[in-house]
């Protein structure tokens, strides 16, 4: 058994003058303030990354920075699923007993830390350096590659990956700490700049400077109880050159795995917080994992199925895509979103019923996937 | 094992693969054992540059100064005869299902493969 007992949030955007180990603080301070711990109590530590401050050992740097000894302690590298991976990781380490309070931790000042480009070309580096990244590639432009051939498959437009984007967007506007506040149009993303064809701007996550944290811990530290239900991971590739079929991909095999695992289905789920680095991403991610048919997905943002009041809400705090996306923490702010929501204080963005949560990470190019369901115990 | 074929990762002007000796796999990235079944006799390849796009995506904005000079640029993904899959350049208008022929063309400071319609 473990519960996710605190959860601690930055805004996205810039933050100038933070580095990557401030952000991790800021977030860190306030999760465990929200589990009403103590920073002696936490015995766990695990951290991502940072493409800003890269270190062999981030996770003793960050605990010797924050001031805490923990028993347990070392970084995770898991692309854009790290946050969800670290939080599997540490629902079995607590359960095993080797740690009382895992804190998850992950922040980055990529917008100001560090020029575009150099962002965009830390993030190539996923490809194969020789068969790949020698050909001048793109994150935007692996995921453009998939996307081609999703569209070609499924009949998926340009238009309806833009709505996406104007979901998550409408989403942002709700939420004071999002990056963007600006109110989108699908003929906006249509417009936007082309960055990796049929991606363009506004179809691509922007790179911001925050932070995200959780803890972890094997029982219960307030009223509350959120729960770790069941989760898993598949990994099918590392490079899109040797990507699987569509059909075959690693979200379909994660989501069927977390299923068993928990003896949930999808249609237990009431809320849904998936990986959205970039539109063609989310729209993927929910038909793999059965939240709308093949070719559907599009269809359910219009009909208002994803929104806040629709039937199964979906990142209401903007996602990737608009609340921003500053590495590791980028996604853990999902589950940050998620918990905020199961436990009733998303304000504003709170939606009917979230007592069942599904959520799904991504890394690499739709090459390693982490399934979770978290659910309110009584 | 032979001695490598031209093989455009190391400055040639060739497209090397190497096939399984005993589940006849096709490999395309370079290694001293076949990843579908470990078997260690493999066989160096040359392709003959044909397949079918299987993927493609125009790069409009790129991250440094030499591939900022070839803006844009048509990355593909190629599903040669041989029964690879490959990452390449193209024509700008090449669509998935195409079936095309390679050549090699400088791109910020090398040779790569690029590919055109066969017809």
């Amino acid at each position: 058994m473990s519960f996710i007992t605190g959860v601690g949030l930055t805004s996205y955007g810039k933050h100038e003058g933070s580095s990557s180990l401030d952000l991790m603080s800021k977030a860190a301070e306030i999760a465990i303030a929200d589990a009403g711990l103590k920073r002696s109590e936490i015995d766990g530590i695990l951290c991502g990354y940072s493409t800003v401050s890269p270190h062999i050992m981030l996770a003793t740097v960050f605990a010797e920075h924050f001031g805490i000894q923990p028993s347990y302690a070392h970084a995770v590298q898991v692309g854009g699923a790290t946050g969800l991976a670290m939080t599997m990781l540490a629902h079995h380490l607590v359960d095993a007993g080797v740690a009382k309070h895992v804190l998850v931790v992950g922040g980055e000042n990529r917008l100001t830390g560090q020029s575009r480009d150099a962002s965009i070309l830390a993030l190539a580096q996923v490809g194969h350096p020789d068969y790949e990244v020698t050909l001048g590639p793109t994150i935007p432009a692996y995921y453009g590659l998939v996307a081609s051939r999703y569209m070609h498959e499924y009949g998926v437009t340009q238009e309806d990956l833009a709505e996406f984007a104007v979901l998550m967007r409408a989403h942002a506007l709700t939420h004071p700490g999002a990056q963007f506040h600006d109110p989108l149009t699908v003929a906006d993303v249509m417009a936007s700049k082309p960055v990796a064809m049929p991606l363009k701007l506004l179809d691509c996550c922007p790179v911001s400077d925050g932070g995200a944290a959780f803890v972890v811990s094997r029982e219960r530290t307030g009223e509350a109880g959120i729960r770790v239900r069941g989760c898993a991971q598949a990994h099918t590739h590392q490079h899109v050159t040797a990507m699987p079929a569509l059909s075959e991909l690693g979200a379909e095999i994660s989501i069927a795995k977390a299923k068993a695992a928990s003896g949930l289905a999808i249609a237990d789920v009431r809320y849904a917080a998936v990986y959205d680095s970039f539109t063609i991403t989310l729209a993927m991610l929910l038909e793999d994992l059965g939240l709308a048919k093949r070719g559907e997905a599009a269809a359910r943002v219009r009909a208002g199925y994803f929104g806040r009041d629709g039937e199964m809400p979906l990142n209401t705090h903007g996602g990737l895509l608009s609340y921003g996306h500053c590495g590791v923490g980028g996604a853990m702010a999902h589950l940050v979103e998620t918990h905020l929501q199961m436990t009733g204080r998303a304000g504003p963005r709170q939606v009917r019923d979230a007592s069942i949560a599904l959520l799904h990470g991504d890394g690499g190019v739709l090459s390693s996937h982490v399934s979770m369901f978290l659910e309110r115990v009584r | 094992m032979s001695g490598r074929r031209a093989d455009w990762t190391k400055g040639g002007e060739g497209i090397a693969y190497q096939g399984c000796g005993a589940c006849g796999k096709a490999q395309y990235f370079h290694r001293s054992f076949c990843a579908a079944c470990g078997a260690l006799d493999l066989v160096e390849k040359s392709a003959s540059g044909t397949g079918t796009v299987y993927a493609t995506s125009l790069v409009c904005r790129a991250a440094t100064p030499e591939t900022r000079a070839h803006v844009p640029y048509n990355i593909v993904l190629v599903d040669t005869v041989e029964g690879f899959r490959m990452m390449a350049h193209g024509d700008n208008d090449l669509a998935i299902g195409d079936e095309v022929i390679a050549r090699y063309q400088p791109f910020a400071g090398r040779l790569v493969p690029y590919f055109a319609k066969t017809k």
